[in-house]
Order: structure tokens, then C-alpha cells, then sequence
């Protein structure tokens, strides 16, 4: 294939010491030049021998369950204290931060979740901070029983893509801002799925590696969305420039081609 | 000669008579093998049968257990998943017949590649279901180890059907069909209904002069590239082991087999034991020995059917119904309008039956119309006629869309829809009287966007009996013996 082979993975692999837990994910869906000799051998083996196949298929395997056992829905919890405090355990225990209304934020402290939680139960969740969590299509069923939700941080998400973007019409009444910084798998076709949002106040799409043109969309979603301040790219990011301003702007910082 | 010197010796002379004719029996079996080993022999010495100048790599196999007619995206769903609910690795040899490599007419490719669960049977919105979420999980499905994961590029974007006044109720019931609360599981399809005023609202730049009511599908719709789909489909596939013939095929050799019903009446069960394929470009032929066929041909799957002889009887009679399915022409143009539509516009379906969705973000649209029976075109190639764009198409748009008023035409194609004469719904399970003969084809243009859920079905047909998952036996063969219509109302 012409492609560049960007092996499938989910997880930074085990002996790429670097990169561990899931902040190392966006930076594993790309290519990646360092563990070339590894990975060229284990091909290698992979391609004459049915077991060492079986074994790497295996390993994908376990990867992928890693993220759906992450992504499990908390029946009890939601039965038991309501959708609001499900919906911030679930947060809390990928890693990621909560507001209640009228309270402070809570973070996953290092020893478990503060006993407070359990308290809220008619709390409506205010804002949710999930930077880097490794939520899924499925994962988002928990986020999206807050009806009362008022701002959503993405930023960074690996498994985030554009069919969870389509699902995020259920918190059109009250969403009022959005971010999705640096999702790698976030493309403009997702975008267009986000006018439903119409109390969307702040939108922030910069830095998504998979938009094809990001100052393209950048207009096309400000048109789609008339009342929002929308944060991305440049609209001119992307344009080439004329002969007589690449000489003057040589000092200046680079315009992607 | 030693063996025969050996034979005399360990006759009856030396071990008695009891055992006389158990040695003659296995010396019999023994003879039998040794004048094999002989034959061989002959032929590979220099004067014999076999020439090693003479290669049939190029041909298919000559024994396969299920030969499927037909590289497309559902014989290759079919293929996968035979090849996934097989009960151990490696146990069912599939051949998979494809007689155009290119895929230059193939209705797959051609398509434009929507995705709905928009329909009025329950079964065609179970298969959508289905379908969308194995495209949504389509790198777990269709993962090949190290070969880069599957970009389907799906836009989900959905459907907005408009219906008229005389449409508007058969929408609704629609809608209530297409809910969660019609089926036992939480899911359905998640489509809204919208008055005139509250569609003029979400969507200025449509005119909604003649529409009663619209639905539009909030989740789990849109369009995406089937190119890709049926690459990954045909990578997985041969990764699992299913192998690919270029040819085409001539003939099926079958037996009949005469029985009674147990009224008394007569009939003739027929099973096929070869198939024919001939090479691309010549005239060599492989008779190919299977167990099972499934025809997966798309808008030719009519004539396969005639070939194996599907039809040959007297009219009105099982033996005679034909399968319904003739290839239908239908064209598609891409074109650009500047002031068109923006970002956020679904594949919007006039009542007329006109339809366009965006492409791209360069304000692109695609679209077409599907022309009634009288206006059919001719088949025979895949040329495009502009001048239907020009008298048919354009006004329904421009009437629905403003700004389509002016636009200028980019692009246009042609592609077949496997056109099932009979009620417009797909062929799907076996044949009532070719025992070992199955069906997955006629699906009227939602033939893409079911085809996962189709090639499990026919998959669990084969080989558990009948069906698991989706119960598709409104969809069977005998329903053209019968006359039982599974109508869908929502065909575009």
C-alpha cells in the first residue's frame, strides 16, 4: 500500500518504555520511526508463522478489551445515586475532572474518589474536564444522561472520532461549550454534525491532525454556527502565500503548505 | 515383479487356505494402489500425461465447499463471515468468483454510499442497525495485523426524508416502525419528526412549498466510501483465507433428484455439483466441485439464476418463478453550487424522488433521481444521459433548494441497481428447489448499506439452518412462488 503503515494500535506497545498509560495515544496513532527494528521482525515472524500471528492478534485483542472494560456502563451506580453521580464516577475514574453545580471541581485523588461524591446525588453536573480519557462511543452514554451539562472538554481524547461527535444532539439544549483541541481522530465530517448544538456558545477545533483543511472548516463551521466563537485554526493556515510575501515573511513563523 | 513373486509365495501355499480370501481381498486393494503408483510414475516420466510446462496457477481450485458468485461487497460479506462463524479454523474452503477485478460496473463502487435506518420493514431497520455498527467498529471487525486501520470516511450527517400531504401518514407509522419502542432491545433508529415551520428553521436555504412532514435520522446516518469498505472487506477475507478467481461462470452441472411431497405430489429437487469458470479472455474453463453455491452477482444475479436453471418450468409453478432481479440504470451527478448548502446538510429526499447530499467542503453535491417505469433507460451500457439531469432532476432540485437554481454539472456516472422487479427488497436465503443454492442479492440500491448484516444472515443460513440473529424469511425465494410482497415504502 502507498499509505504510510501505521500499525494498528490502541495502546503505546509494552516495550516502547517511553510512552506509557494513554497520554503517549495520540502520539501512537501516527507513525512511528523507533521501534522499527522490533516491529519489522515480529512482522516477519508474523507473516510465515500461524502461531506468532495467533499471539499478535491475541495481544490487539486484549488491547481492545482494555478499552471497552474502561467504557462500561455503571448500571448499579446509575440506578442506586442517579445518572449525575454515574456520570461523574465514570469521569473520576478515567482520570478525568468534575463541577457540580455550585461546588468546586473535583479531581481523582491519588488514594480513590472522595467520599462527597456519593452525597450529590441530586447535583446536576455542571461541567466536565475529560483531557486525555480514554472515552469511547460507548463510554459516552454515561456523559450524556447530564442533561444539565454546560461545558465539555474533549481535548485530546485518542478514541474520540466523528461518531461520537454525532451523538453529542442530546446535549443540544444545554451545552454551552465544546472542546475538542488535538483529537486525533476528530475530521471536518464530525464537525458537521455539531450544528445541532445551537446553544453552543465556544468551540475550540484547533489542532486536529485528521481535518484535511483546517481553515476551510474553520469558515464553514462558523457559518454553521452563527452565535459561536469558534477557536481553531487560522483562516488563512493553509493558504499559499504570494512570491512577494514569502520573501518578507521568511522570519516569521512557518505557514503549513 | 517382486511383488508378484512375493504374492506367489505368501500364497495359500504357505498360510493355509483360512486365510485365502482375507489375502485376496487386501491383495486385491493392494494391486489397485500399486497400478496407481505406476500410472503416476509413467506420466511424470518424459513421454506421460503430465507436463510440467503446463501451469494452472491461474485457474480456480478444483474443489471448493462454497463457491460464491460474485466479488462485490455482499459476496464478500458473505465470505467473511462464513469464514468467521465457521465452527473451527480453516474448516470451509470458500472461492469467491468475481468476473471483473476493476470493479469498473460493479454496483458497489458506483454507489453514492448512504447509510440509513430510515425504512418501513422492520427487518430492513434491524439489517441498517446492524450494519452501522459494524462499519462503526470496523477496525475490530476487519483488523489485519500490521496493515494500517480502515478509514471509511463516514459523514453522519443523516437523512431528511420530506413528505407530502398524501406522504405524511405513511411517514408516521414509518417513524413509529423505526423507534426504540417497537423493538425489544433499547436501540432503534433515532429520527425525529419535523413540521414545515420547525424545518424551515434548522434548514433555511430549503423550500418547504409542498411538505407536510419531515424525518430527518439524528444518528447512525449518512454516507461513507464503499471503495474502502470493500477493500477492507477484501483484505480481511483473504487474510482469513478465502481464495479469489478472475472468471466467469459458463455452467452448473447439477442432478436432479425426482421425490414426493407427502400429499403425493411430484417434485424434483436439484442439487449442483460443478460449476464452470472460465477464464478471463480465453476459453479455458475449471469445472469447480463445491458444496454450495451462493449467488452474490448484484444486477446480473438474474441470468446466473437462469443458468442454473432457476425458472425452467412451467409458468406458475415453483419450478417456473424466475428470480425477479434485472440490472436498472441510474445516474449520478456531481455538481458544484457556490451558494448552496452548508456544512450541516444531510441527503435530503424530496417527495418527488430527487435527492442530493453534499461532498466535500468544496460545495459539491451529488445527487439523482430514480426515474419512473416508463422512463427507464437502457441497461445495455453505463452511459450517462445529461440531458435527464437537465429535464428531470433539475427542477425538482431547484424547487427544493433555491439556490440550486444555478449550479454547474462537474461529473456524472452511471452504476446498476440490482433491481428486484417484484417488491423492491433483497433475495436473501436458499432456494426451495435447488437444495444447495443461496441467495444474497436484489437489493434495489440499499444493497450496500445492509450488506454486513445480509452476509451474517446467509452465513448463519448455511451453516447452522436458519436464520439467528435478524430473521430474514420475509426475504426468501418461495415469497415470488407465493406472492407474499415484503413491500418497502421507502425506496429512493
Amino acid at each position: 500500500m502507498a499509505a504510510p503503515r501505521a500499525s494498528l494500535r490502541l495502546v503505546a506497545p509494552v516495550w516502547n518504555g517511553g510512552t506509557s498509560g494513554i497520554r503517549g495515544l495520540s502520539r501512537a496513532v501516527d507513525p512511528e520511526g523507533s521501534p522499527r527494528k522490533g516491529r519489522t521482525l515480529l512482522r516477519f515472524l508474523a507473516d510465515r508463522f500461524y502461531d506468532v500471528e495467533a499471539v499478535r492478534e491475541y495481544l490487539l485483542q486484549k488491547q481492545v478489551l482494555k478499552v471497552l472494560q474502561k467504557n462500561r456502563s455503571f448500571t448499579y451506580i446509575k440506578e442506586r445515586y442517579g445518572p449525575y453521580v454515574a456520570g461523574a464516577y465514570f469521569i473520576l475514574k478515567q482520570g478525568g475532572a468534575v463541577k457540580f453545580q455550585d461546588k468546586e471541581w473535583m479531581r481523582p485523588n491519588g488514594r480513590g474518589l472522595s467520599g462527597e461524591l456519593w452525597k450529590l446525588r441530586e447535583v446536576p453536573v455542571e461541567a466536565v474536564d475529560a483531557s486525555g480519557c480514554a472515552i469511547n462511543y460507548q463510554g459516552l452514554d454515561n456523559l450524556l444522561a447530564l442533561k444539565e451539562l454546560q461545558s465539555l472538554s474533549l481535548q485530546c481524547c485518542p478514541h474520540v472520532d466523528d461518531w461520537c461527535l454525532s451523538r453529542l444532539h442530546q446535549l443540544a439544549n444545554s451545552l454551552r461549550e465544546l472542546s475538542l483541541a488535538g483529537c486525533p481522530r476528530i475530521s471536518e465530517r464530525g464537525l458537521a454534525c455539531l450544528h445541532h448544538l445551537q446553544n453552543l456558545r465556544r468551540l475550540d477545533i484547533s489542532d486536529l491532525p485528521a481535518v484535511s483543511n483546517p481553515g476551510l472548516t474553520q469558515i464553514l463551521v462558523e457559518e454553521m454556527l452563527p452565535n459561536c466563537e469558534v477557536l481553531g485554526a487560522d483562516w488563512a493556515q493553509g493558504l499559499k502565500l504570494g512570491p512577494e510575501e514569502q520573501t518578507r515573511d521568511t522570519a516569521s513563523s512557518p505557514i503549513p503548505a | 515383479m517382486l511383488r508378484r513373486a512375493l504374492r506367489l509365495g505368501l500364497g495359500p501355499g504357505l498360510l493355509g487356505r483360512g486365510l485365502g480370501t482375507h489375502r485376496e481381498g487386501s491383495t486385491l486393494a493392494w494391486d489397485g494402489k500399486v497400478s496407481e503408483i505406476k500410472k503416476k510414475i509413467q506420466s511424470i516420466l518424459p513421454g506421460g500425461a503430465w507436463s510440467p510446462l503446463c501451469d494452472t496457477s491461474h485457474l480456480p481450485p478444483e474443489h471448493s465447499d462454497v463457491v460464491i458468485v460474485g466479488g462485490g461487497v455482499l459476496g464478500l460479506s458473505v465470505a467473511y463471515w462464513l469464514k468467521r462463524l465457521e465452527k473451527q479454523q480453516g474448516a470451509i474452503r470458500v472461492l469467491v468468483v468475481e468476473r471483473d477485478h476493476t470493479y469498473s460496473q460493479a454496483s458497489t463502487v458506483l454507489s453514492v454510499g448512504g447509510i440509513r435506518q430510515q425504512f418501513s420493514l422492520p427487518e430492513n431497520i434491524q439489517l441498517s442497525l446492524f450494519s452501522v455498527e459494524f462499519l462503526r467498529n470496523i477496525n475490530e471487525y476487519l483488523a489485519v495485523v500490521d496493515d494500517p486501520p480502515l478509514d471509511l470516511q463516514f459523514n453522519p450527517s443523516g437523512y431528511l426524508f420530506l413528505a407530502s400531504e398524501e406522504g405524511a401518514t405513511i411517514m408516521e407509522n414509518n417513524v413509529k416502525v423505526q423507534r426504540p419502542t417497537h423493538f425489544s432491545r433499547q436501540e432503534g433508529a433515532k429520527v425525529c419528526l419535523m413540521s414545515p415551520e420547525q424545518l424551515q428553521k434548522k434548514f433555511p436555504w430549503i423550500n418547504t412549498e409542498g411538505v407536510a412532514l419531515a424525518s430527518y435520522g439524528l444518528e447512525n446516518e449518512g454516507w461513507f466510501d464503499p471503495w474502502c469498505l470493500l477493500q477492507g472487506l477484501r483484505r480481511k477475507v483473504q487474510s482469513m483465507g478465502v481464495l479469489f478467481c478472475h472468471g466467469e461462470v459458463t455452467r452448473f452441472v447439477s442432478s436432479s433428484n425426482h421425490m414426493e411431497t407427502t400429499s403425493g405430489e411430484k417434485v424434483t429437487l436439484r442439487r449442483i455439483h460443478e460449476v464452470h469458470v472460465k477464464v478471463d479472455r480465453s476459453q479455458e474453463y475449471q469445472p469447480v466441485e463445491c458444496a454450495i453455491v451462493v449467488i452474490a452477482a448484484g444486477a446480473w444475479s438474474g441470468q446466473i439464476a437462469e443458468l442454473a436453471g432457476i425458472g425452467k418450468g412451467p409458468p406458475g409453478t415453483l419450478q417456473g418463478t424466475r428470480l425477479p432481479v434485472e440490472p436498472r440504470k441510474r445516474y449520478v451527478y456531481l455538481w458544484h453550487c457556490p451558494q448552496g448548502p452548508g456544512l450541516e446538510a444531510p441527503l435530503v429526499a424530496d417527495p418527488s424522488g430527487a435527492y442530493f447530499r453534499r461532498e466535500g467542503l468544496g460545495n459539491n453535491y451529488l445527487g439523482g433521481y430514480s426515474p419512473t417505469e416508463e422512463e427507464e433507460p437502457d441497461p445495455g451500457n453505463l452511459e450517462v444521459d445529461h440531458d435527464f439531469f437537465q429535464e428531470k432532476v433539475w427542477p425538482h432540485l431547484a424547487r427544493r433548494v433555491p439556490a440550486f437554481e444555478t449550479l454547474k454539472v462537474r461529473r456524472a456516472w452511471a452504476g446498476y441497481y440490482d433491481y428486484n422487479t417484484f417488491d423492491q427488497n433483497g433475495v436473501v436465503g436458499p432456494h426451495p428447489l435447488v437444495v444447495n443454492m443461496y441467495f444474497a442479492t436484489g437489493f434495489s440500491g440499499h444493497g450496500l448499506q445492509q450488506a454486513p448484516a445480509v452476509g451474517r444472515a446467509v452465513a448463519e443460513v448455511m451453516l447452522e439452518g436458519r436464520f439467528q440473529t435478524i430473521d430474514l424469511s420475509p426475504f426468501l425465494f418461495s415469497r415470488f412462488y407465493l406472492g407474499e410482497k415484503a413491500q418497502e415504502h421507502c425506496i429512493i
